[in-house]
């Protein structure tokens, strides 16, 4: 082959699996509302896709709140400004580290989890096996899985942002000895609820739907080998990273970019 | 369904194709009821895609399949997935979900398809764990048991709901000879018992002529040879006699189809 039908060839391949992305979600989403009669299924995966990617979450947050804590504190204190620490360190979480680390933390804890646990289903035919017992993946396998990490994601940022401003207040206040009255009350006074919280709310929310989506289908559109299986992990923990990243970007735009 | 005949699956024409390769080449198949039909080919053949086709989990690139008088790839996937639901199949793995304990797998169909309560579960699951001799193995998880115990485990899965048929795919591969005569036995068994219609697809000729009434032998495509175990043991076709007697190469290639072999050794780099 040529290098121009290798190209055509190459994106012709790529369009066609991200189409096949976007009738699989279509697919999960109407296996969503049946979910609502098997709560259960869906706190099992609340679980293991939230719950068990809390210490991560935790552990990271507190690091980057304190190491915030200390760049900020030797940036401010040169403007004799260190107490607005509290207010830096709040709105830097709030609106961008809490949710882009939280997501790429999830892509790689619970995402490459997610894509080896159906990537392994399909390849011992679990998957088959429920579709000749007349039960269907997407509703059975996928939906909760789906639905348990949109859910979770906006809750593992807000305790990433959460658990950063203790690391960030121990560091400053703590250790720095910045005044702790002017660093809550800075925060309170400047820290918007619409404009900041609200904004990273909705940037975890997306991060959350499309972590979760690359995760469950690179598992389920898997080679069905142990090869396809870990390239497929690979790929979830890439393209998931990319995304957040690349749509932190577009989000941030619209949502703080006066242009 | 008002069959003139007593066929629970019927092929006709059965052609299919994965891309330019073509599995099977206009094959006819009469599965009659109450029977134990073995399906057998050497590896590669396409039995576990006949299995597939039969279930509706691929469709035809033409001919038709019926089941029970339903033309498979015709249904929509409601139909479709009514008529599994009277279908057992056993996966050359067991494909028993490993998130699952033994008594849950086998409770997965009924859970998923009745509102029995779960009393009623209980003890319908234990029935079909007593079938199987599994019954004291029902707290262990998949991957504690042996092969011939995870299939066995498959199997009582695939009888919960008291199927019509099951289908088999290569049940006994890789079976210690003890577990190979328990399941051998098993299949027998269940297929009068629960006067079900059995289609076991393999390659091992001497278990597979022990219980078949009846035997097709595919090979590249098409049915080479058809009758009750017996009259395929006297075949005189040639192809039959290297298949039933393990012959390595004979009529059905040991290769698999490439170009000229001396061509490629000589040719140098440029390869593919
Ligand atoms: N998804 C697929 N795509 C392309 N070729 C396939 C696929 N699945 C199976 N085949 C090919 O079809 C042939 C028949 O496969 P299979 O039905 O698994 O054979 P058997 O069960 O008789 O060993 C094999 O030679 C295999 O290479
Ligand atoms: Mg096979």
């Amino acid at each position: 082959m040529n290098t121009f039908q290798q190209l055509g060839h190459g994106a012709l391949t790529a369009f066609q699996r991200l189409g096949r992305a976007h009738l699989f979600l279509f697919a999960v989403l109407a296996g969503v509302p049946s979910l609502l009669l098997r709560l259960r299924l869906l706190i099992q995966q609340l679980f293991s896709v939230g719950v068990l990617s809390l210490v991560i979450i935790v552990v990271a947050g507190l690091f980057v709140g304190m190491v915030l804590g200390l760049q900020g504190y030797n940036t401010l204190v040169d403007f004799g400004a260190e107490e607005s620490l509290g207010v830096m360190v709040a709105l830097s979480l709030v609106r961008e580290l809490g949710p882009v680390v939280a997501a790429l933390l999830f892509a790689g804890r619970a995402g490459s989890a997610l894509t080896a646990e159906i990537g392994l289903m399909k390849a011992t035919e679990q998957l088959s096996g429920m579709e000749m017992m007349a039960v269907d993946p997407l509703k059975r396998v996928i939906a909760p899985r789906f639905v348990a990490g949109v859910l979770s994601m906006p809750l593992l940022a807000a305790i990433f942002s959460a658990v950063g401003v203790m690391g960030g207040y121990f560091v400053g206040v703590g250790l720095l000895g910045v005044d702790e009255g002017a660093f809550w009350s800075q925060m309170q006074s400047r820290v918007d609820f619409n404009e900041d919280i609200m904004n990273g709310v909705i940037k975890s929310i997306v991060f959350g739907v499309v972590v979760t989506w690359v995760a469950v289908f690179e598992g389920y559109d898997a080679v069905p080998t142990s090869e396809g299986v870990s390239r497929a992990t690979t790929r979830t923990v890439v393209y998931a990273s990319l995304a957040v990243l690349g749509l932190d970007f577009v989000l941030t735009a619209l949502m703080f970019g006066e242009v | 369904m008002m069959d003139k005949n007593n066929n629970l699956v019927e092929a006709r024409g059965l052609t299919f194709h994965f891309g330019s390769r073509v599995i099977f080449d206009g094959i006819d198949l009469d599965l009659q009821r109450g029977k134990v039909t073995a399906i057998m080919g050497p590896s590669g053949t396409g039995k576990t895609t006949l299995l597939r086709l039969i279930g509706g989990q691929i469709r035809p690139s033409a001919g038709t399949i019926h089941v029970d008088g339903h033309e498979v790839p015709r249904l929509s996937r409601r139909e479709l997935f009514e008529l599994r639901k009277r279908m057992g199949m056993l996966f050359q793995s067991g494909a028993l979900l490993t998130d699952l304990s033994v008594f849950d797998n086998v409770a997965f169909p009924l859970r998923e398809h009745t509102a029995l309560p779960e009393t009623m579960v209980r003890d319908l699951v234990l029935m079909k764990l007593e079938a199987v001799g599994l019954r004291g193995a029902q707290r262990l998880m998949p991957s504690e048991l042996s092969g011939g115990m995870a299939r066995r485990v498959a199997l009582a899965r695939a009888i919960a709901l008291d199927p019509m048929m099951i289908m088999y795919d290569e049940p006994f591969t890789g079976q210690d000879p003890i577990s190979m005569g328990v399941l051998v036995k098993l299949i027998r068994d269940l297929n009068e018992v629960l006067g079900l219609t059995s289609i076991i697809v393999s390659h091992d000729v001497a278990e597979a002529s022990q219980i078949a009434d009846y035997i097709y032998v595919l090979s590249q495509g098409v049915v080479v040879g058809q009758g009750t175990p017996d009259e395929l043991h006297q075949s005189e076709s040639e192809w039959v006699r290297q298949f039933m007697q393990g012959m390595p190469d004979g009529p059905v290639p040991f290769h698999y189809p490439a170009g000229d072999y001396a061509e490629e050794l000589l040719s140098r780099g440029g390869g593919r």
